[in-house]
């Protein structure tokens, strides 16, 4: 494992005893599976502390696994200005009612990616402050980017100019 | 009847967000008239589909809100269902101001997910074209902001040298917008010679024909009138809101993805990273502006560096064959025909990449589960992320100074919408 990404999961390890951390490394990236509950801390602490300083939350999206577990996931890639790194956190809510906090209190730059997550998936971000669609019509009913919405679209849920 | 009820109620929402913008500016106006302005999807400023729902205290904006949308065309959708290669394309259209360094960024994705490199003629050739489309790129931005703010020759001029630089890509690629040069594992064709010579000719005159319009730009009082001091963002806002490129760069920040984390060959290559304090229209002008010339300054290096070589790596499973070969050796026919139909099958991972495109930090996270596709493919787009800061950058200024804004962003809707 490479320096940086072994330190930044020590002191993760060290900061957040008793959770669950899954890493795993490709590709020399770091990845960390963070349980739900705890992602705003974990967001928090790692932006505040200032040897790992991830002031940049770089991207965020979502990923619909198709498994009757842990069906969607939500993707963090923070990039650090300092130290010029990146890591990736993850985290996985069930098919279920998909709820996790929003991070838009640590990074302002969240608010139109969950926005844009709450529009393809479905995910909603508790504590938005503006969770509405952002690319479809809010009268569409379906969330396109899951894995059981087809390609072509589906007949009637677009409202088409009459001819 | 129930669609009329619909359409109320989705105006409604959409009047609500404006009102959940936090106001903090007041005026002792004796009208107290406040009013909601739309402007867009079409409108000659917004520099494509962008609609923005500015709210009006007299001629001052107190609130604005961005709706996008209006040019989604799901490309995250279609990358799930074709092959690696079969994206190439389509990145062209994300941001269609510079394919080439759309297509630049996706193979580097792509190749990192796969493990494998560019010969190092391919690698020259690729920074080369990304500086080819900066350059192309901040002209064009040049052009627009000039025009946005009533300086109509500059845009004339800028778009002159756009001309041929699209010529260049034509020779180069065989096609002035969509280029699709890039191939995972090296380029569609090698650069001739005789397109090597046109653009050292064109770089050699670009550096004065610049000076021309930054004479006609620099010391206007008009020009600097309309955008000095307008849509200031402090740097502690613009990190927050993930601002990226040389937005970021006129906040006095410097990051620049070519310095930080190098790729390609630009940690051989010696420019400098231009970084403005002010962060204001004016600052973002000149960032661009001397970025433009650190871009030309590179490819001057990259053309006499440039070595000879493939531009194909010699990895018959990942990497397709070159066309003549396939067409006489069955070997490669055979590679051929398992690239194209089933694709090449990397590992079970996820990685995310990113360059430093004209317009920011462009990324592309993609998820393999081992199979032909993608399991998921995110575009990080800087001008989606960019455009986010569109409401604080605009907070109280006047309403002639929105188009100003705008053009200082430099966002493309093809790929703030994907």
């Amino acid at each position: 494992m490479e320096a940086l990404n072994e330190k930044v999961l020590e002191r993760l390890k060290a900061k957040f005893l008793g959770t669950k951390l899954e890493a795993n490394e490709f590709r020399s990236e770091l990845t960390v599976v963070i349980p739900k509950e705890k992602i705003v801390e974990v967001c928090k602490f790692l932006k505040d502390d200032h040897e790992l300083c991830f002031n940049l939350l770089a991207d965020l999206c979502g990923i619909d696994m198709n498994t009757s577990v842990n069906r969607f996931g939500v993707i963090y890639n923070l990039y650090s200005f300092t130290n010029k790194y990146r890591i990736r956190l993850k985290v996985f809510v069930e098919e279920e009612h998909p709820k996790l906090p929003t991070v838009t209190g640590v990074w302002g730059t969240a608010n139109w990616h969950e926005r844009e997550t709450f529009d393809m998936f479905g995910i909603i971000f508790e504590g938005h402050p503006d969770l509405r669609r952002m690319y479809m019509p809010d009268e569409f009913e379906y969330h396109p980017l899951r894995k059981d919405f087809p390609l072509m679209g589906i007949r009637g849920s677009l409202d088409l100019p009459k001819k | 009847m129930e669609k009329k009820q619909e359409q109320g109620l989705r105006k409604t929402r959409i009047l609500e967000a404006l009102e959940n913008e936090h106001v903090t500016i007041t005026f002792d106006d004796p009208l107290e008239n406040e009013m909601v302005l739309n402007m867009g999807p079409q409108h000659p400023a917004t520099h494509g589909v962008l609609r923005l729902l500015i709210k009006l205290d007299g001629e001052i904006v107190l609130a604005s809100v961005p709706e996008l949308g209006y040019l989604h065309r799901g490309y995250e959708k279609l990358a799930e269902n074709c092959s690696f290669h079969e994206f190439i394309p389509h990145t062209d259209r994300l941001d269609y101001l510079s394919p080439l360094s759309n297509n630049v960024a996706y193979v580097l994705a792509v190749e990192k997910l796969l493990g494998i490199e560019a010969p190092p003629r391919a690698q020259y050739i690729r920074t080369l074209i990304s500086e080819l489309a900066r350059i192309s790129s901040h002209l064009m931005f040049l052009g627009s902001l000039a025009m946005d703010v009533g300086a109509l020759t500059v845009w004339m001029w800028s778009f002159r040298e756009r001309e041929k630089m699209y010529d260049i890509f034509e020779k180069i690629a065989g096609a002035r917008f969509t280029t699709s040069y890039t191939r995972i594992g090296g380029l569609a064709q090698d650069m001739t010679p005789e397109s090597l010579s046109i653009i050292r000719g064109f770089i050699n005159e670009l550096p004065e024909k610049v000076l021309e319009c930054e004479k006609l730009l620099n010391t206007n009082r008009i020009f600097l009138g309309r955008v000095d001091g307008v849509g200031v963002i402090s740097q502690e806002r613009a990190i927050d809101l993930g601002l990226t490129g040389p937005c970021l760069r006129a906040c006095g920040v410097e990051h620049d993805l070519r310095r930080a984390n190098p790729y390609l060959i630009y940690n051989d290559l010696d420019f400098a990273v231009p970084v403005y304090e002010g962060g204001d229209c004016l600052a973002r002008y000149y960032v661009r502006m001397a970025e433009i010339k650190e871009s030309t300054k590179i490819v001057r290096q990259l053309l006499d560096k440039i070595p000879a070589g493939e531009v194909h790596a010699g990895l018959p499973k990942q990497v397709l064959p070159n066309k003549e070969r396939v067409y006489k050796k069955m070997e490669e026919l055979i590679h051929d025909f398992m690239l194209i139909n089933f694709g090449v099958n990397p590992p079970v991972g996820e990685i995310y990449h990113a360059v430093e495109a004209p317009k920011g930090e462009l990324g592309f996270y993609i998820y393999s589960n081992g199979e032909g596709q993608p399991w998921r493919l995110k575009i990080r787009s800087p001008s989606f992320v960019n455009l986010q800061s569109i409401s604080t950058m605009m907070k109280g200024a006047m309403i002639s100074d929105v188009v100003a804004i705008v053009g200082s962003l430099d966002p493309v809707m093809g790929e703030a919408d994907k």
